[in-house]
C-alpha cells in the first residue's frame, strides 16, 4: 500500500499556508509477490520444446500390384519380425516353400537386434531389413526397431506386412 | 530491490511471449521414444492420434482453415453447423475424436463439459471412412492457404496395436501421402558399436 508520510508542518508561522510537500514511498511487496507469482506461472505453464518426431517415408503404393519392379536377393535380405509381449525375431534370407531360415530370438537391447544389424552388415554391407511387424506387436516396438535403423545407420529397409508363412514360423519355432 | 523486480518483470515479459499454451488434448496419449532429434514444425501440422483403444482422433493447428476444414467436411456427410459451433471448433480441432454426424453436439458443449465426454474416435475403416476426408481436405486446404501441404504427424500411442497404425498410413498411402513423422520423446543417442 502506498503510504504518504506527512511530515510534520513546520513552524505555524501564521500567513501563507504552503503546499504540504509530500514524500512518496511505495510499498512495492505485493507488485513483487505478484510479479513472481505470474512468473512461475507462466515458467510453468511453458512448453518449451516441440517433441521431436521421425521420419518414416513409405514407398509409393503401385496401382498395379502385378507389376514386380525388384527382386531382392536372398542372400540381402534380413527379416525382423516384431512379435507379441515385446518379443523380437529375425532370420537370414528370404522365406518361401523351399527353403526353411532359421529364426533366432533378440532383444531390443543393445546387445540384441543391434549388435546382429551391425555384424550383418559388417558381413554383407548391401544388406536390406525387412521389418514385419505382427498384429500382436504394439506401436512402442515398431518404433523401437525403426529407430535401430537409425542408430545402425541402416539405409535400406522396410516395413513390410508380416505373412501367414511368417507367423507360421513363429510358431513353429517355439521361441 | 529494484533490480530485482526489473529482472522480474523482464521474465515475466518475456514468459508472456514466449508461451504458447499446450493445445487441449483430447486424448491422452503416452509416445515411445526415439533417437531422433528432428523437432516438430511450430505450424501447419495435422496429427493423428491413436491411443491404446484403437481410437482414431484428427487435429490440426492451423486457426485460418479450421472454419473452411469444419465446412466442407461437413458439407460432404450433409452436416452443417452454426456459427457458435463453427466457433467453438476453434479449440477443439486441435484433438478431435468424434464422429461427424456427433460433431455439432459436442460442438455444442462448454470446453468444461466437453472434456468429460469420452470420445469414441474417428471412423477410418472402409464403410466409413471420415478420416481420411478430413485429411485430405485440410491438406488441399492447406495448400490453398499456405501454398505447400501440412505436415502428417502421427502420435500413437506406446501401447497402441500395430494394426491401427498402419492402417492408417495405408489410407494416406491410398491418397499418396508417402511422408509421415510418428512423434516420440527424446531418448539419448547410444553410441552405436558398443
Amino acid at each position: 500500500m502506498a503510504e504518504i508520510q506527512q511530515q510534520a508542518s513546520g513552524g505555524g508561522k501564521g500567513g501563507k499556508k504552503r503546499a504540504k510537500k509530500m514524500s512518496t514511498k511505495i510499498d512495492m511487496t505485493p507488485m513483487v509477490d505478484l510479479a513472481f507469482l505470474l512468473l512461475t506461472f507462466f515458467m510453468l505453464t511453458t512448453t518449451f520444446s516441440k517433441p521431436t518426431v521421425m521420419q518414416v517415408t513409405m514407398p509409393v503404393k503401385e496401382k498395379e500390384p502385378n507389376k514386380d519392379p525388384t527382386v531382392l536377393k536372398a542372400s540381402d535380405a534380413f527379416t525382423v519380425l516384431l512379435g507379441e509381449n515385446n518379443k523380437i525375431y529375425y532370420y537370414e534370407g528370404l522365406l518361401d516353400a523351399t527353403t526353411k531360415p532359421e529364426l533366432k530370438l533378440s532383444s531390443y537391447d543393445a546387445n540384441g537386434i543391434r549388435k546382429t544389424l551391425l555384424d550383418r552388415r559388417r558381413a554383407n554391407p548391401g544388406t536390406v531389413v525387412l521389418i514385419k511387424p505382427d498384429d500382436n506387436s504394439n506401436y512402442k516396438n515398431m518404433v523401437d526397431i525403426l529407430d535401430e535403423m537409425n542408430i545402425t545407420d541402416q539405409k535400406k529397409y522396410a516395413l513390410v506386412d508380416i505373412s501367414k508363412a511368417d507367423q507360421d514360423l513363429i510358431k513353429n519355432s517355439g521361441l | 530491490m529494484t533490480p530485482m523486480v526489473d529482472l522480474a518483470f523482464l521474465l515475466v515479459t518475456f514468459f508472456m511471449l514466449t508461451t504458447k499454451f499446450a493445445p487441449e488434448e483430447a486424448v491422452v496419449v503416452d509416445t515411445p521414444s526415439s533417437t531422433s532429434e528432428i523437432r516438430l514444425p511450430e505450424s501447419h501440422v495435422i496429427t493423428i492420434a491413436v491411443d491404446k483403444d484403437k481410437r482414431v482422433f484428427f487435429g490440426m493447428d492451423d486457426d485460418e482453415i479450421k472454419a473452411d476444414l469444419l465446412k466442407q467436411v461437413g458439407a460432404k456427410y450433409g452436416v452443417s453447423f452454426t456459427a457458435p459451433q463453427v466457433q467453438a471448433f476453434r479449440g477443439v480441432a486441435s484433438s478431435f475424436g468424434t464422429p461427424i454426424e456427433k460433431l455439432p453436439a459436442l460442438l455444442n458443449l462448454d470446453s468444461e463439459q466437453r472434456k468429460s465426454v469420452k470420445q469414441e474416435g474417428i471412423p477410418s475403416d472402409s464403410l466409413n471412412n471420415q478420416l481420411i476426408e478430413w485429411i485430405v481436405t485440410a491438406q488441399s486446404l492447406s495448400r490453398k492457404q499456405f501454398g505447400k501441404p501440412a505436415y502428417i504427424a502421427i502420435k500413437g500411442d506406446g501401447n497402441a496395436d500395430v494394426p491401427t497404425v498402419k492402417k492408417v498410413i495405408s489410407l494416406m498411402q491410398d491418397k499418396n501421402i508417402n511422408r509421415f513423422n510418428l512423434i516420440t520423446d527424446l531418448e539419448t543417442k547410444p553410441v552405436a558399436g558398443n
